[in-house]
């Protein structure tokens, strides 16, 4: 059974179409990442999900409940990391997870909140206030109340959006020990390196449907080849090394400073500069490709 | 795992005890961090408007109210201040804030609780404290010779249910109004209009007759009236007056509900 069954799916606000026909399998077991520019309907698809938003047209099935009728007790066994932190910051660390504990009706509520203590790696804070903490255990500890029941599906909303390096490398490591454990992830982001490490299945989300789905492998493999050719050069010189890498079928994106002619190892010779730095093809290149959007 | 239940088959109830006492724990995990600047101004203000009104006009202007000594009148009075002061401020204040800018109820409404039940527990969560808040003008006023009755026993209870009205009545503002100064609109056309309406300074039988008819919808003055009732005795209308109390409660319950359920689920 699929953790996540969407087909169909549909969600306008007004004259903005969020969600437009989304089809979605999300088998159990596996991480996948969404990935997908900012407005490409990711955090409506995750509202979606927690009968946040109600879908316009369409079928959403969650663990085998069927949504929005029985959202709450899909709810009950699904957990939810937000974007935001929406932790309540005087109140002290163990009775922020106590809380939710609560609300998720487990059973030994003292148990889970140690449990999540350990996985937050928050023991000796428990009686700190939040605000006491600093931003990485403040996000240790809203993914730990994520987990504070065990849920068999976790949605992960944008987990590291403006975290700095250190912060997003300890929350992937908890992540990954998630992962390692079985539970099903939906993973939101619109960070290409975080999909690339974390989901074993990547669907790239744009204009509110997915346009390519596959491991992150089979995608590179799929829309970019081998290797990419960047070439350093300045604007004017780019533009010229852009027309004539397009004029030889080559699929060329901006790169920042420079441009990426993707597929490089297609290219008949002269194609590339041979200043080029050629390295091998990733799932930036993927994304941007199909999307049209830079990554991050 | 929380569930024993096989997959996809767990079923769960409306309005379920378990939901709006998680949410009503959250409440009280934060009550206890800012419990004493809470409980100073909620039983302060309504002890300094008894001091002014039930002290100063006694001394000089008033002596007593349909037989009752004027700082007896106001103190009893008074226990339908503190109510609205404590219930319907709150709740328009925390309800907005708690939704606008901590996104707390994003994150209680992805756990198995609905909006109905987390309407219902900041309601009975407000209206708990207000009905511990609005009995004390009462004990204050027995300093100045109000002897304590039993039908006071149940002052607590009219006050609850006032509260809860009152509680539903700022959840509903909230959920409406789209910036947090448009609350000084509901103060000054609602809440300030209710409260000297109520016939906490003055008997409203002396007012203009239309006046009059409004301070009866007004569920303010059947608080007042009520807790007269209980300090000097009560009269069959009582009843009348409690059931009005009732209805009120599950009217704004009702409308608080619909309100922030158009708010929070899009």
């Amino acid at each position: 059974m699929a953790a996540i069954e969407l087909s169909g799916v549909v969600k306008t606000f007004g004259e903005i179409t969020a969600v437009d026909g989304l089809d979605l399998d999300v088998p159990e077991g596996i991480c996948l990442g969404l990935l997908g520019p900012n407005g490409a309907g990711k955090s409506t698809t995750m509202r979606l999900l927690t009968g946040q938003a109600v879908a316009d047209a369409g079928r959403l099935r969650v663990l085998g409940y069927e949504l929005p009728a029985q959202s709450k007790p899909a709810r009950a066994e699904m957990g939810v990391v937000p974007q935001l932190d929406n932790l309540d910051v005087d109140v002290t660390v163990e009775d922020n997870l106590a809380v939710y504990a609560r609300l998720y009706r487990v059973k030994d509520v003292g148990a889970a909140v140690d449990r999540c203590l350990d996985l937050a790696r928050l023991r000796d804070r428990r009686r700190a206030a939040v605000d006491k903490l600093s931003g990485g255990m403040r996000r240790r500890l809203l993914l730990a109340r994520g987990l504070v029941h065990e849920p068999r599906l976790v949605l992960l909303d944008e987990p590291t959006v403006g975290l700095d390096p250190q912060i997003r490398t300890e929350l992937w490591t908890l992540i990954g020990e998630l992962k390692a454990r079985g539970t099903t992830i939906l993973m939101s982001t619109h960070y290409i390196e975080e999909a690339e490490r974390l989901a074993d299945e990547v669907a790239v989300m744009h204009r509110g449907k997915i346009i390519s789905r596959g491991r992150p492998a089979d995608l590179i493999a799929e829309h970019a080849g081998r290797q990419t050719a960047e070439v350093y050069a300045p604007p004017q010189r780019l533009s010229e090394l852009r027309a004539e890498a397009e004029a030889a079928g080559l699929r060329v994106r901006p790169a920042g400073p420079a441009i990426a002619i993707v597929g490089s190892e297609q290219a008949s010779d002269g194609a590339v500069p041979e200043d080029a730095v050629v390295r091998a093809a990733t799932l930036e290149d993927v994304f941007v490709l199909l999307t049209g959007e830079e990554a991050e | 795992m929380s569930t024993q239940v096989p997959p996809g088959q767990r079923t769960m109830r409306r309005l379920e005890p378990a939901a709006i006492a998680g949410v009503m724990s959250r409440e009280v995990a934060n009550f206890r961090t800012y419990w004493r600047g809470t409980t100073f101004s909620s039983v302060l203000e309504p002890l300094v408007y008894l001091l002014a009104f039930g002290l100063g006009l006694s001394a000089t202007l008033v002596d007593e109210v349909d037989g009752i000594s004027y700082i007896q009148f106001v103190g009893t009075g008074m226990v339908a201040t503190a109510v609205i002061f404590s219930s319907a401020l709150p709740s328009m204040f925390g309800t907005f804030v708690k939704h606008r800018f901590q996104n707390t109820y994003e994150a209680i409404l992805a756990a198995p609780v609905d909006v109905e039940e987390l309407v219902t527990a900041e309601m009975l969560w407000i209206a708990t404290r207000s009905a511990v808040y609005g009995c004390v003008p009462l004990i204050v006023t027995f300093f100045w010779g109000l002897v304590p009755q039993p039908g006071m026993l149940l002052v607590p209870l009219f006050a609850f249910v006032t509260a809860l009205g009152f509680a539903g009545f700022g959840v509903a503002m909230a959920a409406t109004v789209a910036k947090i100064d448009q609350f000084n609109y509901v103060t000054a056309l609602f809440v300030t209009p209710l409260f000297l309406v109520a016939g906490t300074f003055f008997p409203i039988d002396g007012l203009p007759e239309g006046v009059q008819v409004v301070a009866q919808v007004n569920p303010l003055h059947q608080l007042v009236e009520l807790v007269r009732g209980g300090a000097f005795g009560y009269e069959w209308v009582d009843i009348l007056r409690f059931a009005f109390l009732v209805f009120f409660a599950l009217v704004t319950w009702r409308v608080a509900v619909h309100q922030m359920r158009k708010r929070l689920i899009d």
